[in-house]
């Protein structure tokens, strides 16, 4: 949960990138970090293995300015998305206000994509939250590979609530910031509900 | 699931009096005091010449990862943790239900006992403290300073 600070006039929010290994996931984080402002990002942490996957989770701290005077933090993480660590997954899910998923557009990942999803509502549920109740946003990454499914069958299968989607190219940058702004727009406007 | 933390100026202050008096005592390197989630809530001392905001994240990601060895094993939690370097080490205290008290210091200055001791007496009064703003966050009429918000205010930060 966000942690609001009226010492220091400061709103701190939390945003996960789940799905499946070799997504995409630390690719937006990257992306994000490398066309970001020096004054607007903190140190980009990744906990990888000697082969680069993510062993833990990337973190990054991100600063976008300020609402009615207090100023709006965003640290991103991502979560290691190979199945078998699935107890670190679980763990980085707490205190998260708003979560991505990354959903890899190749037809031969449809299934991983599927239990991917599944495994979010688990891991979600074990820490006290419904995915229905939170800010969530759908990205289909890797349009550009020949063997990308259309949109369409990728948004009956992993998105039927029909929440903001979008499709990208993580390396490029191609809907790298559309995805995040649409969260952290979600996640700030559930704020006006009362914190408790 | 927990609350959303709130902290209010009378309670920071307190927060403050309760840590620089650690550092002091402890002749630390720095003290700060973390959320389970990785926010940083205080931080005294050398904090220039430390990332912070990355101390904090992978605090709470240590945290959260002995959390669940000792599930494992069939303990709740392991409420101390002692890391010892060459030069500078650190001890990290759970605090409640949600926080985490971290000193780093002199490896040879200040004995180990010393730090658990001080920890141990500054994390019940920051109990005490956290306890009370718990109980304030769940009062009427605490409600989010974000509530009368637009979405031009919103979009006014992507522009």
């Amino acid at each position: 949960m966000s942690f609001i600070n009226y010492s220091s006039r400061e709103i701190n929010c939390k945003i996960v990138y789940y799905g499946p290994g070799l997504c995409g996931k630390t690719t937006n984080l990257q992306y994000v970090y490398a066309k970001t402002a020096a004054e607007a990002k903190g140190k980009m942490i990744s906990l990888a293995t000697e082969t680069e996957r993510t062993l833990f989770f990337d973190f990054l701290p991100l600063s976008l300015g300020e609402i009615r005077g207090f100023k709006t933090r965003f640290h991103l993480y991502t979560v290691p998305g190979q199945v078998f660590y699935d107890a670190s997954r679980k763990l980085i899910l707490k205190g998260v206000d708003g979560v991505v998923f990354v959903a890899d557009s190749q037809i031969e990942r449809m299934d991983a994509n599927l239990e991917s999803m599944e495994n979010l509502k688990v891991n979600l549920a074990e820490q006290g939250f419904q995915l229905e109740k939170l800010p969530f946003v759908v990205q289909y990454n890797k349009r550009d590979l020949p063997n990308a499914a259309s949109k369409e069958e990728l948004h009956s299968l992993l998105n039927p609530r029909n929440v903001p989607e979008f499709e990208a190219v993580a390396p490029t940058g191609t809907g790298v910031f559309d995805t995040l702004k649409m969260t952290a727009k979600l996640v700030l406007s559930e704020l006006r509900k009362d914190p408790r | 699931m927990n609350p959303q933390l709130v902290m209010y100026e009378e309670e920071y202050n307190h927060i403050n009096v309760i840590c620089e008096r650690l550092s002091r005592d402890l002749n630390a390197k720095v003290v700060f005091l973390v959320d389970k989630n990785g926010q940083l809530i205080n931080a005294q001392g050398a904090t220039a010449d430390i990332d912070t905001t990355s101390l904090a994240s992978l605090t709470a990601g240590n945290v959260a990862a002995m959390g669940g060895l000792a599930k494992l094993i069939g303990e709740s939690e392991f409420p101390n943790q002692y890391h010892e370097g060459i030069r500078d080490s650190l001890h990290m205290t759970i605090v409640g239900p949600r926080v985490v008290l971290v000193v780093i210091f002199d490896t040879k200055g200040t004995p180990p006992g010393l730090v658990r001791l001080r920890m141990k007496k500054a994390a019940a009064e920051l109990t005490t403290i956290f306890d009370g703003l718990l109980q304030k966050t769940e009062q009427p009429g605490a409600g989010s300073p974000f509530a009368e918000i637009t979405d031009d205010d919103i979009d006014n930060l992507f522009s």
